[in-house]
């Protein structure tokens, strides 16, 4: 079939009714969903509504028992080696950190350069060091990570989420483990990188930071997704009763 | 028990509780000891006998214990592996390993196996060239005995280190994945450094379990510490003082391995999270 078109750009990660079950609960009822490059999706919700379950199925870490997920364009088989490449090019940051404690901040960032991509230790240090001075966190490269503080901890993750040069984030609620004031510095560093164009996928509490940052706005309840589109129209003038129960608080 | 602070404590005491009297006391014992074994010719005689075998107890341990830990480690793996086939063999090896006195392993490794394993390469070879001219014999004893104990306490360390990636929070190995990292690399670069760390007092405390048994060479004759005491002992009818002397030998390296590990500990706590 001949294109009538020049093809746009296929979106950078796609779902295709993905489902995703835990014995007789419904994480995840048949979801698509399509990030573009450059596009910061937020997905909100309730909580238990299935917003951390979806995004981790986006990266296979939590396997879907139904549904595709595409990423630049082609279709990702679970299958070992194509999950390692796959994850290499999206980074993920949790809402527990989840640092390696063994290991310094510069370590941290440092290994899946070193140990996956192979660029050579004095490349992945050197390469950790800018990431590190981006998020603010140069002076502390020695450090490990029981001697930061949570909202230092969770900036060096996104050093490290960012150290494979990924064509896509996850982030899954990356401040919800934070008091308010350690929020406002990783908020701050996560504006940064959309402004920068990053492309990102936040699932979130933060209502007035996905009205700030976010192009398109996700609400959850239940599994599905009942609104979809532009933060003023989810966030500000939504339609369905869930979300509009939900934005009113 | 656990104090008003929530704390295990050794309970309420001033300065004199906190004395560790029972150093003392083995201190004591052993200067005492010592006066006599310096002073008397026999006690001469059996600590040269002792001296000889403390090398082979040693290599015994040095040797088995790596090979322990080794095996422990590939078993771990197998313990917690989603392969139905890879745990179910780690499950029997574990199982009978544990289930089985360490004694009769010895025996059955010494008067069974290689045996049956000689015959099995005689099969094999048709009984021709060098093959077919090895003989039971030429398996030395203490080869024997350090596959046994490796292979029982083998056991021991894999459930040691499954215990040790197990107590792992799930964010761990989900962080290296999600950077990247195959499996075998997270285990290797995130997962075990981590558990090594982990589990380092128990390991110590194997290790030490390990020396002890080490003694169990000397009913293949193997002529470790406990052997050359043995030997001495009935030779010359001097049973009381050389099993004490053993057992102090004995008590006197375990203190000290316990030292050792301890101060492991403490580089490695530092970071532990």
């Amino acid at each position: 079939m001949p294109p009538e078109n020049p093809a746009p750009a296929p979106p950078v990660l796609e779902a295709r009714g993905l489902v995703k079950r835990f014995g007789a609960v419904t994480a995840v009822a048949g979801i698509s969903l399509q990030v573009q490059a450059g596009r910061v999706t937020a997905i909100l919700g309730p909580s238990g509504s299935g917003k951390s379950t979806l995004l981790r199925c986006l990266n296979f870490l939590e396997v879907p028992d139904a549904g595709e997920v595409w990423f630049e364009g082609r279709v990702v088989r679970p299958r070992d080696r194509e999950l390692d490449a796959l994850r290499a090019r999206v980074g993920m940051v949790f809402q527990q950190f989840n640092l390696f404690p063994h290991l310094s901040v510069l370590e941290n960032v440092a290994l899946a350069p070193r140990v996956v991509a192979r660029i050579g230790r004095p490349a992945a240090r050197e390469r950790a060091r800018a990431l590190l001075a981006r998020v603010g966190l140069a002076d502390k490269e020695g450090a490990h990570p029981a001697e930061l503080s949570g909202g230092q901890q969770q900036r060096a993750a996104i050093a490290r989420a960012l150290a494979m040069e990924p064509a896509a984030l996850l982030f899954d609620e990356p401040t919800s483990a934070l008091d308010p004031e350690l929020t406002g510095e990783v908020l701050a560093v996560m504006r940064s990188l959309a402004a920068e164009g990053t492309t990102m996928v936040v699932v979130t509490h933060e209502v007035a930071f996905a009205r700030a940052v976010a192009h398109e706005v996700v609400f959850m309840d239940a599994g599905e997704v009942v609104e979809r589109g532009p933060p003023a129209e989810v966030i500000d003038a939504p339609t369905h009763e869930r979300a509009l129960r939900f934005f009113r608080r | 028990m656990i104090g008003p602070d929530g704390q295990l404590s050794p309970g309420p005491g001033g300065r004199l509780a906190r004395v560790p009297w029972w150093l003392l006391a083995l201190g004591l014992a052993a200067a005492i000891f010592a006066c006599r074994v310096a002073t008397s010719a026999v006690y001469g005689e059996i600590l040269a006998a002792l001296l000889a075998g403390l090398t082979v107890t040693l290599a015994v341990t040095a040797v088995t214990f790596p090979l322990a830990i080794g095996l422990g480690l590939l078993t771990a793996l197998g313990l917690v592996s989603p392969h139905p086939f890879r745990r179910n063999v780690a499950l029997l090896y574990v199982q009978v390993a544990r289930g089985v006195p360490i004694l009769v392993q010895i025996f059955i490794a010494a008067f069974v196996l290689v045996p049956l394993g000689i015959d099995a390469l005689h099969g094999l070879g048709g009984g021709q060239g060098a093959l077919g001219a090895l003989r039971s014999s030429d398996v030395p004893m203490g080869v024997r005995v350090v596959a046994a104990l490796a292979f029982a306490y083998g056991a021991f360390e894999a459930e040691t280190i499954r215990g040790g990636l197990t107590s792992l929070a799930r964010g761990q190995a989900e962080a290296a994945r999600a950077v990247g990292l195959s499996q075998r690399q997270a285990l290797r670069h995130v997962l075990l450094p981590q558990t090594f760390g982990r589990i380092l007092p128990t390991l110590g405390n194997d290790l030490i379990s390990l020396l002890k048994d080490s003694s169990l060479v000397s009913v293949l004759g193997v002529r470790d510490i406990t052997q050359e005491a043995r030997l001495y002992a009935s030779a010359n009818f001097r049973y009381t003082e050389s099993l004490t002397l053993l057992a102090f030998f004995y008590l006197a390296l375990t203190l000290l391995l316990a030292l050792l590990v301890r101060g492991l500990e403490a580089r490695y706590r530092r970071h532990a999270a």
